[in-house]
């Protein structure tokens, strides 16, 4: 129960950080952007807002604090939740500022702009749903019929995969969005190639927070054997923090690659297809340091 | 749960593995999708020189790649070596 409160209190104060850098971005604005900037605050938030689900869970429910299968799967939910919300929360917090000043400039395009923000801001917030999925399938699971030894290593490592691996994803997938909203102001006739690279390029830096999210379902639903040692249970938290952290970097990357093409297919329209391909050529190279993860955590997993 | 030498020594391996690869990951993930990124500028402003481009870009990636696969090869180390 204390560490649930540990874990719910960091989740908390995670996301009130991150909703608080989304808020700032934006104070430029008058009139009718107001109503845009609090669409997108409100999309912003939900990621912070699934974290006090998971808080209020874990404060008001009376959990039977008797193995330390337990105390992971509280920890585990609350730690899952908090890391993942924060890409998330930054992320959204991207194309809801870019919108806003777009509409300033080209207040004719506010209806375009404000459907773009909106479908890139959901797939920002598809790792905290992954990590939001994790944390439940924690929480309501009844794991008392495992042995506790490798089970707690496994459902913390679970718990870290899809946290951590939600934070470049979430952040990575902003970037794009965010500089998609610029060029569907800059550029109102480039808006449908614009939205489709911008889907395209979100699409690749979800990748990682997906491995992540593989990995923890691994964790959480294949049965291991008791055992006393130690190497087993180490192996299991070591896969899903390898997957976890490693799922930060290419992310991100990925975010910055499809940023910049998102942004000169608005300049530069002509350019499209080159640019397209060699986003795709780029971020596939990212995405090896990725996959490399994925290799270590499954041979941790399987293999040792 | 005993404690034993070989097995402290392996789960240590175990969890530096996953920490080797995980950490080593962001590195290479950040800065290949940055020269990337840049890439895609040139490739914007000057649309005929994308062939070149392309190449000086894979060619910069794969060497910051070289820190990615350090990482792997220790990984690789301490989970079937040590």
């Amino acid at each position: 129960m204390g560490f649930g409160a540990i874990g719910a209190a960091i989740g908390e104060g995670l996301t009130a950080a991150q909703a608080n850098e989304a808020v700032s971005r934006k104070p430029e604005m008058a009139g009718d952007i107001f109503k845009s900037m609090l669409v997108g605050q409100a999309i912003a938030e939900s990621a912070s807002i699934f974290a006090l689900v998971i808080a209020m869970i874990l404060l008001f429910t009376s959990f039977s604090a008797s193995s330390y299968v337990m105390i992971s799967v509280v920890l585990g939910a609350g730690l899952c939740m908090g890391l993942g919300a924060i890409g998330s929360g930054v992320g959204s917090g991207f194309p809801a500022g870019a919108a806003c000043i777009g509409m300033a400039r080209q207040p004719g395009m506010s209806g375009r702009l404000t459907t773009n923000m909106l479908i890139g801001s959901a797939v920002c917030q598809t790792p905290s749903i992954f990590a939001l999925v994790t944390s439940f399938i924690l929480l309501f699971t009844d794991f008392s019929g495992r042995p506790v030894s490798p089970t707690w290593a496994a459902l913390l490592g679970a718990a870290l995969a899809s946290g951590l691996g939600a934070i470049g994803s979430g952040l990575g997938g902003g970037l794009v969005a965010e500089t998609s909203c610029q060029g569907v102001a800059r550029q109102p006739e480039q808006t449908t190639p614009v939205t489709n690279v911008m889907l395209l390029g979100q699409a690749v830096t979800q990748t990682t927070a997906i491995y992540g999210l593989l990995i923890s379902f691994i964790l959480m639903f294949k049965g291991f054997p008791a055992t006393e040692a130690w190497a087993p249970p180490m192996a299991l938290l070591s896969a899903g923090l390898c997957m976890g952290i490693g799922a930060i970097g290419p992310g991100v990357g990925e975010g910055f690659t499809a940023r910049s093409a998102v942004d000169q297919i608005a300049r530069a329209p002509e350019a499209t297809a080159d640019l397209t391909r060699v986003m795709l050529v780029g971020q596939a190279v990212a995405e090896s340091t990725g996959i490399y993860s994925l290799v270590i955590a499954l041979v941790l997993i399987f293999v040792v | 749960m005993a404690i034993e030498g070989v097995d402290i020594i392996k789960a240590a391996a175990f969890l530096g593995a996953g920490l080797a690869m995980g950490l080593g990951a962001i590195g290479p993930g950040v800065g290949e999708g940055m020269a990337a990124a840049k890439a895609c500028e040139a490739i914007g402003r000057n649309p005929k020189e994308a062939g070149l481009l392309t190449r000086t870009m894979l060619v910069g990636q794969a060497v910051s790649e070289s820190t990615g696969i350090y990482s792997l090869v220790i990984a690789l180390l301490l989970l079937f070596v040590v």
